[in-house]
């Protein structure tokens, strides 16, 4: 073994005691620092992904990124306008089956044309207020995961009646409607239709379920009032990380209004960035905090080994092979208890995971955690460098001893 | 050019503080080869001080003193550390031994710093160095398992680990037993006439120091008399 290694080995085996209160301090501090990375990440990816699933990627709509300027206040410089009446109907985009087809050419990914639209639903006596959303069931399923939440029926059973929709289950439940119920839906616009319950859905977001319905594009230009409209193009990117950009581009190409799921949600992702801060200062504390208990032994020892810190002097060692030694003593404090941690975080994160919990905003029974090679080598390394540094102190003082001193006092 | 193995050139030794004390003031003399040297003198005369200086444990104040016709003072703390590593075997009066390692260990550290032999060399060097001071059957043990006098035969055997020339020791019988004392004089008296070293004791026991080459007498950190014998004892 190499001679640095034996002398610290040697130290640190015979302070056995106070070497393990250190490294059950660095392993407690890496454990729960892999705990808290596990879960808050893993939250965070949750979110995020179910967020991704749940939403279209980018959602290109009818208004337009410059309000249109009057003919008048392009040819004057100063020019006032007073009881202009704006065009109640919504413009809806313009040739969307061609805007389409030219972004098809180009954006990595599917998309869809959709109709938004609010109303009334009324059933039972009961009147709640809709987001309808009109689309085309052949290719919804490309850009939504909405067929994979049906509960009842399909998207393709909206071609079974003529004013066919599909609830939310929390929506259906809400007003004690069930499969084949006629229910009436009257949109802002005046129009009134019945319409037949042909399936639920359920997203696991308790908003979706319980204010949407997904009817045929047709019908939500009906209830618009608008034959023909599209008011949004709704794309999903083949990587959702990328919808930014795709976004921007588009909205130059069409001129319309292009959000990514990334900017409409912007300030949940910027909490999560928030709560990332808080918990990397958080394990960087934690880290810190077991760092102390590594300067503690490694200062102790060498208060102990003051004299043989003279001796090994005297006999012809430099002050950095000195310093290595008590180095390397928190290196392998440092290390152990992060191999240990390993472990220990491993196992406090398998028991977080198993916790059973109810919350009221989704359906998630099991803290999401998430296992990542990241965490432990980060852990690993905020440990290695604390005990580097715990240790460092101690280390000079050591190889700045002056061996006549020790001598003279020991003799 | 010097013959000298050690040189002390002027060296004076005063520890700053609101009253200055002066440890060691304008000693010169020169250590050649095969030389066995007793420095001695009253308690806190500077014995020990001045070979503190000798074997580069201290930095003199002025003066410089000089390993094999060099300068110590130009030298960096490494270069001095190289050349007590190579050229310097200290022996204390405690036998400053590391109490967690074997004996073979502790005699092997001097080795494994300098790092010029294998690592079965090096074990079989120290076995042999514990075997010639008849300490080969305590090989194995820790040095708290051995009396006084094999301790410090064991931290004879640590100043020769790298066959040093010089071997400086400071009251090296002060705290044995008579037996133990003569075994160990008698150590230091063969390294000179045995091994051709050189070796340089502080004591404060006459009866030793007249069986020595040459006695330095060192009184209030002067050189009060450098005498000679007539024939090595």
């Amino acid at each position: 073994m190499n001679l640095i290694l034996t002398i610290a080995w040697t130290h640190v085996r015979h302070r056995a005691r106070q070497t393990l209160v250190a490294i059950a301090g660095v392993m407690t501090g890496v454990g729960f620092s892999i705990m808290m990375a596990a879960m808050m990440e893993g939250s965070q990816d949750d979110f995020i992904r179910t967020l991704v699933d749940a939403l279209p990627h980018i959602s290109i709509t009818d208004e337009l990124r410059e309000p249109t300027r009057q003919p008048a206040d392009i040819v004057y410089a100063a020019a006032e306008f007073h009881g202009l009446t704006p065009d109640v109907r919504r413009p809806g985009i313009k040739n969307p089956m061609a805007t389409i087809a030219s972004l098809q050419t180009w954006v990595p990914g599917a998309l869809t044309p959709s109709v938004q639209s609010k109303a009334v639903l009324r059933f039972a006596g009961r009147n709640l207020t809709t987001s309808i959303i009109g689309i085309d069931p052949r290719t919804e399923a490309d850009v939504s995961n909405i067929a994979t939440h049906m509960k009842q029926g399909t998207l393709n059973s909206l071609y079974r009646a003529s004013n066919a929709i599909l609830l939310g289950d929390r929506l259906a439940n809400k007003i004690g409607a069930r499969v084949n119920s006629n229910i009436t839906l009257a949109s802002a616009e005046g129009a009134s239709m019945n319409a037949t319950v042909v399936g639920t859905f359920h997203t696991g977001f308790r908003m979706t379920d319980e204010t949407t319905g997904y009817v045929l594009l047709k019908t939500a230009q009906v209830l618009e009032r608008q034959t023909g409209i599209v008011n949004e193009i709704r794309v999903r990117t083949r990587d959702p990380m990328a919808a930014r950009l795709i976004s921007e581009r588009i909205g130059e190409q069409t001129g319309y209004k292009s959000i990514s799921w990334q900017e409409a949600q912007e300030d949940l992702l910027s909490a999560i960035t928030l709560r990332n801060v808080l918990m990397y200062t958080i394990v960087g504390a934690i880290l810190l905090v077991a760092s102390f208990g590594t300067y503690n032994i490694i200062s102790t020892i060498t208060h102990e080994k003051t004299r043989d810190i003279a001796i090994l002097k005297s006999l012809g060692f430099r002050d950095h092979t000195i310093r290595a030694v008590f180095i390397v003593e928190s290196l392998l404090v440092g290390l152990v208890g992060a191999v240990l941690g390993w472990i220990f975080g491993y196992l406090l994160t398998r028991g977080l995971a198993s916790l059973e919990f109810k919350t009221p905003f989704s359906d998630y029974n099991h803290l999401p955690v998430l296992y990542s090679v990241k965490h432990y080598l980060l852990a690993t390394g905020v440990a290695l460098l604390s005990s580097v540094v715990a240790g460092y102190f101690p280390a000079r003082s050591a190889a700045r001893l002056h061996p006549v001193d020790i001598i003279r006092g020991a003799t | 050019m010097s013959a000298a193995l050690i040189e002390a050139r002027g060296v004076s030794k005063v520890l700053a503080g609101i009253v200055p004390v002066t440890l060691v003031q304008d000693i010169s003399l020169a250590i050649l080869p095969r030389e066995f040297i007793a420095i001695t003198g009253p308690s806190g005369s500077g014995k020990s001080s001045l070979l503190y200086l000798l074997g580069l444990l201290d930095l003199p104040t002025t003066g410089e003193v000089l390993i094999d016709g060099q300068s110590t003072t130009v030298m960096t703390e490494d270069e001095r550390a190289e050349v007590r590593l190579t050229r310097l075997g200290f022996v204390f009066q405690f036998h400053f031994l590391l109490p967690e390692f074997s004996i073979t260990e502790n005699v092997a550290l001097p080795m494994r710093a300098l790092g010029r032999l294998p690592p079965r060399a090096i074990v079989a060097r120290a076995e042999e160095l514990l075997d010639s001071f008849g300490l080969g059957d305590h090989r194995h043990k820790t040095p708290d398992q051995l009396s006084g006098g094999q301790r410090q035969r064991v931290a004879v055997a640590r100043a020769l680990a790298n066959d040093p020339p010089v071997i400086l020791a400071d009251e090296p019988t002060g705290s044995l037993d008579s037996v133990s004392t003569t075994q160990v004089f008698g150590i230091l008296r063969d390294l000179v006439a045995l091994r051709g070293k050189t070796v340089v004791a502080v004591t404060h026991d006459l009866n030793l120091a007249s069986q020595m080459h040459r006695r330095i007498h060192v009184v209030d950190g002067r050189l009060a008399n450098d005498e000679t014998a007539a024939a090595p004892a």
